[in-house]
């Protein structure tokens, strides 16, 4: 009967027919992966092309002729020539942007827009000219006037090559640029891991009181704009600081704001990844280490550390990314200390420099990429040490240790609380330092630069709007993903694209989307300047986490859903809307407020297109603190804050009620 | 069994192949079930059962071969395209829905009226021994009640077809002992075609009408459960259902069979003289005679008593139902023997640690399978 001598006869392997579940499925996911493509690999495809290209007027392919004003045509001369002749351009100023121009009435001496004299104008080799607002290429003479000739403009002529980069290389102060963000990355990454694992540890192994409250106040950096604690410490230890004295003479704008504004805002970050690692500790680890006789500190050393190893280098890299793509912290309190996010935002919106944006964002994206691969190998790598069997660590009551943890705890609490009364308190005041008296004047924001209160509304509008729309999109595409059967080279393209906005910085992401949407021949292009834009920007810039949370639940469903509704005839949608989304509606909840948060702070994403009718709260906050208005800032930062606190507490009442109704069945 | 001779072919699978990569899950498999019947698939874990059965279910297509089910092809439909209903290991209810709502997430989008929906699954439900629990969650109903809901989802649509894949292994003994018999029960209430995947002989055994015996992606043999169990076609099968001493041989003339240098008459077996060979006996084939008894110069297999040999008591174990006694015989070079004798035997002969008896080796029940693989 064993048949093992036979051979697999020839042919193709079979193919299943698809019904048309699968068709759906497939068809929803590529649309999905469609608009992760339009969103995201187009536009970093675009710059990363733009990078590579450089403009630069060539004088040797635009040719003329003058006439006597008698209309005797003089011989045919180039622009080189008249150039070499007269010396009026340097080397520097034929070197171009996109949008530059030069006149070529300089190479003429005796022009006049007056005489009679006439001009003949050709580009060889399709080299463009305008003549006034008309653009003209090719090699066609055109005949004009004096008064239009004066119209006329040169424009440069793209080339690809390395020559941004070259340029990028060659000046001392953008590659400064380079040691400065790291170095201040490192510093903040090393004392930001520093105080979160003490609070960490104090919260999962000490038996200090008041851990809820602590619990509650370490996370609140996450609801304001990273330049908000920017604000508070100018107030505390800036010119005019209360504390200034305590710096000793150094001074808070530079890397010493820098990093202790980013320990601000990335220490709930850290927080919550070194607590769900401290948190898989095994009880009977400890009480085999105490059955051993080791001391505290080796138990600290060769149980505690080694168990929370990966969850300290995951937090390590995600602060690391977090602060080194950061632009709002250092372009408020960075002072002349030039970091790579804020050269991108100098490049692009002060000197209009979109190339040389591009190579800045391409460098920028070397370390984030990098922190970015390390971090999923890391992850990947974490096995849970929590079996079924393990009991939850019970901490003891240990007077010394537990003074000294809520100590720690109390000190950065009152940091964190710190920073944001001192801006709440700077947005009440009517100027400070000089008039403590309470107003709301601050609050007058229509009378400020930055879009006024329509601002706060446009936030509103993006925050819903990206919630929603995200919510419905990621988890669309994270349950296409995982429960199509087949098509497994699609699948691993779309997961690809899915887990790529993690390693992309907000900036060079919105940088991104200037060179790709504001390009006139792409059919896109009619949603520059509005609200969907930004809605989907940020949808896109926050996709990864969302769409990770996405996966959790929907991998924690059984498998054999989808082949037993099949095999019941029903279609997948019904499975779908009956069981898999109820079950899973709590990670869509946090995915819908994880967006919601993240849309309302965001400054970097959205910084370069927003557009006069689409001002951002979080906007605001820059630009106010960059017109001089440093309360009505802190005033909007707070605003944020307090929508966002808001928020969270209806979206904690929804979760409740929703589960109660939803989820009964989780209860025996 | 007689009833099911008669009946037609329903399932036939032809030269089925599945690879995954370079690894070969099902060689070249075709089998054929017939309507109404009870299979088992058979084997040890990675054997290919559970593939095969996927490929049936079309969840895991083969990568080349034919399977018909009635007068239809399935070989490449899609699940939700052929006819069958499928309960998991896992039970796979969903948990939000109350154990009604799951019987009936099949009947809905039938166009059948409410109340026709709900009679069926008050029915179901009864069917399947669980009347009360119509409004419960399945995280309130233990595992075999779970399991049960499970069934009645799966037949709720009157499938032609009903797979089953390790059905019972996720729960404790007793209640697998108990719903073994409600399963096969209710399948010969309901007469519906079903094919069951388990690594657990004792549940092949109870409950199928034909066994499926695979190893290696390959079918070793079908057959009846007392078939497959005093038949076996293969080394493997003869192991792996049943306890088995193996005892390296040779085959010898006449019919005969040398272990060491003792010649056995044994069954019957294709294999040339002087082939190398594997002589297989079960413990419960071994029959226990007293010391001496019945003639102690007689060489074995001359005499009224044949395959008779001398064996020395090592140790003796009690086992409830019977007791398993350990023996080394001289003969077959002192290799030890497991034998399973009855509590009246061993009370009978004084079978004890350290006494010497006589054991018989019956001809027909002393397999001969090649040496080899």
């Amino acid at each position: 009967m064993a048949a093992t001598d036979a051979v697999l006869p020839p042919g193709r392997p079979l193919r299943m027919k698809l019904d048309r579940d699968a068709w759906t499925k497939r068809a929803v996911m590529i649309v999905i992966g469609l608009y992760l493509v339009a969103a995201l690999a187009l536009p970093l495809y675009t710059m990363m092309s733009k990078s590579f290209t450089t403009y630069r007027f060539d004088l040797t392919r635009y040719e003329f002729q003058v006439d006597d004003g008698a209309g005797n045509w003089g011989p045919v001369v180039s622009a080189q020539a008249l150039n070499d002749q007269l010396g009026v351009f340097a080397a520097d100023d034929l070197r171009a942007s996109s949008d530059s121009r030069l006149a070529p009435t300089k190479l003429f001496p005796d022009f006049s827009f007056r005489s009679p004299v006439k001009y003949r104008i050709r580009g060889l080799g399709n080299a463009p000219f305008l003549v006034g607002l008309d653009l003209k290429r090719g090699g066609d003479w055109v005949e004009l006037d004096s008064n239009t000739f004066r119209r006329v403009n040169f424009r440069p002529v793209t080339a690809r090559g390395l020559g941004n980069y070259i340029t990028y290389f060659s000046s001392p102060t953008l590659v400064g640029s380079i040691a400065n963000s790291l170095t201040i990355a490192v510093i903040s990454t090393i004392v930001t891991i520093g105080v979160a694992f003490g609070v960490a540890y104090a919260l999962s192994r000490s038996a200090m009181p008041f851990k809820g409250f602590f619990r509650l106040a370490m996370v609140l950096p996450i609801l304001v704009p990273s330049l908000l604690p920017g604000i508070a410490l100018i107030y505390l230890f800036g010119n005019q600081g209360f504390l200034k004295d305590w710096l000793f003479g150094a001074s808070i704008y530079g890397p010493l704001g820098i990093v202790i504004g980013s320990v601000f805002f990335t220490l709930p970050h850290a927080l919550i990844i070194i607590s769900t690692a401290l948190s898989i500790s095994d009880q009977r680890h400890y009480e085999a280490a105490e059955s051993l006789r080791a001391s505290g500190w080796r138990t600290f050393w060769t149980v505690t550390v080694p168990g929370a190893r990966y969850g300290l280098i995951s937090a390590a890299f995600v602060v690391f990314t977090l602060v080194i793509t950061d632009f709002g912290l250092p372009k408020v309190v960075g002072g002349q200390y030039n970091v790579l996010a804020v050269d991108i935002y100098k490049q692009v919106i002060g000197q209009q420099n979109f190339e040389m944006g591009a190579v800045v964002s391409v460098v920028l994206l070397i370390p984030a990429i990098f922190a970015f691969v390390v971090d999923r190998m890391v992850t990947r790598r974490q096995v849970s040490l929590l079996s079924a069997r393990s009991v939850p660590y019970q901490p003891k009551a240990n007077r010394r240790a537990d003074t000294i943890a809520f100590l720690w705890c109390a000190l950065t609490a009152i940091f964190v609380i710190g920073i944001l009364a001192t801006c709440q308190f700077a947005a009440l005041v009517k100027f400070w330092p000089y008039d403590l008296t309470l107003s709301l004047k601050n609050y007058a924001f229509n009378r400020m630069d930055g879009g006024g209160w329509a601002s706060y509304g446009n936030s509103l509008t993006l925050a819903s709007a990206t919630a929603i729309a995200g919510a419905v999109i990621v988890f669309a595409g994270a349950y296409m993903v995982e429960k199509t059967e087949g098509f497994a080279a699609g699948r691993n393209l779309f997961h690809f694209l899915a887990m790529l906005p993690m390693a992309v910085p907000g900036l060079v992401l919105g940088l991104a989307y200037i060179f790709f949407f504001n390009d006139p021949s792409n059919p896109l292009n009619s949603i520059y300047g509005t609200m969907a834009i930004l809605v989907i920007c940020t949808v896109t810039h926050f996709y990864t986490v969302a769409h990770l949370t996405a996966l959790t639940a929907l991998k924690q469903m059984d498998r054999e859903f989808e082949p037993v509704a099949a095999s019941l005839h029903q279609p997948f949608h019904k499975l779908f809307f009956r069981v898999t989304l109820p079950v899973c509606l709590p990670a869509v909840l946090d995915i819908f407020i994880y967006l919601f948060v993240n849309a309302m702070t965001t400054v970097s994403a959205v910084v370069f297109l927003y557009s006069a009718h689409t001002q951002l709260a979080s906007v605001a906050v820059l630009n106010m603190d960059d017109a001089g208005d440093v309360a009505p800032a802190a005033a909007m930062g707070m605003m944020i804050f307090y929508t966002n606190v808001a928020a969270r507490l209806i979206h904690a009442a929804v979760s409740r009620g929703l589960l109660a109704k939803t989820q009964a069945w989780r209860v025996r | 069994m007689d009833a099911q001779v008669a009946k037609n072919d329903y399932l036939t699978i032809a030269g089925l192949w599945k690879n995954f990569g370079d690894f070969t899950a099902l060689r070249d498999v075709s089998l054929t079930v017939r309507e109404g019947e009870f299979v088992c698939f058979l084997g040890p874990s990675g054997c290919g059962k559970t593939t095969l059965l996927r490929a049936i279910a079309g969840l895991d297509l083969q990568t080349r071969g034919e399977i018909r089910q009635g007068d239809r092809d399935i070989s490449t439909l899609p699940p939700s395209q052929r006819d069958y209903g499928i309960v998991f290991q896992s039970y796979a209810l969903f948990p939000n829905l109350t154990i009604e709502k799951n019987i009936a997430f099949g009947l809905e989008n039938t166009r059948r009226p409410k109340a026709e929906i709900a009679a069926r699954v008050t029915e179901l439900l009864q069917l399947v021994g669980l009347p009360a629990q119509a409004k419960k969650y399945p995280a309130q109903l233990s595992g075999g009640q779970q399991q049960r809901i499970a069934l009645a989802r799966a037949i709720a649509i009157n499938p032609g077809l009903l797979l089953l894949d390790e059905p019972l292994s996720a729960l404790d003994a007793k209640v697998r002992v108990h719903l073994r018999h409600e399963i096969k029960e209710l399948q010969r209430k309901l007469g519906v075609t079903t094919i069951m995947v388990t690594h657990d002989q004792e549940e092949a055994l109870s409950m199928a009408d034909r066994i499926v015996v695979m190893n290696h992606g390959v079918i070793e043999q079908v057959g009846t459960p007392t078939e497959v169990y005093r038949h076996p076609q293969t080394l493997f099968v003869a192991d792996f259902i049943g306890e088995t001493n193996k005892l390296p041989a040779k085959v010898a003339e006449g019919g005969k069979i040398a272990v060491g240098d003792t010649e056995f008459r044994c069954g019957r077996h294709g294999l040339a003289v002087g082939a190398e060979a594997v002589a297989v006996i079960r413990p419960v084939d071994i029959i226990p005679h007293g010391a001496g008894a019945p003639s102690e110069d007689m060489p074995a297999g001359t005499g009224g008593h044949e395959n008779l040999i001398d064996a020395h008591v090592e140790d003796i174990e009690f086992l409830g139902a019977f007791w398993r006694v350990r023996l080394s015989a001289a003969r077959l070079g002192d290799r030890i023997l497991v034998a399973d004798f009855s509590i009246n035997a061993v009370r009978r002969l004084n079978i004890a640690p350290g006494v010497d008896m006589q054991i018989e080796l019956p001809q027909e029940r002393l397999l001969v399978y090649p040496k080899g693989a």
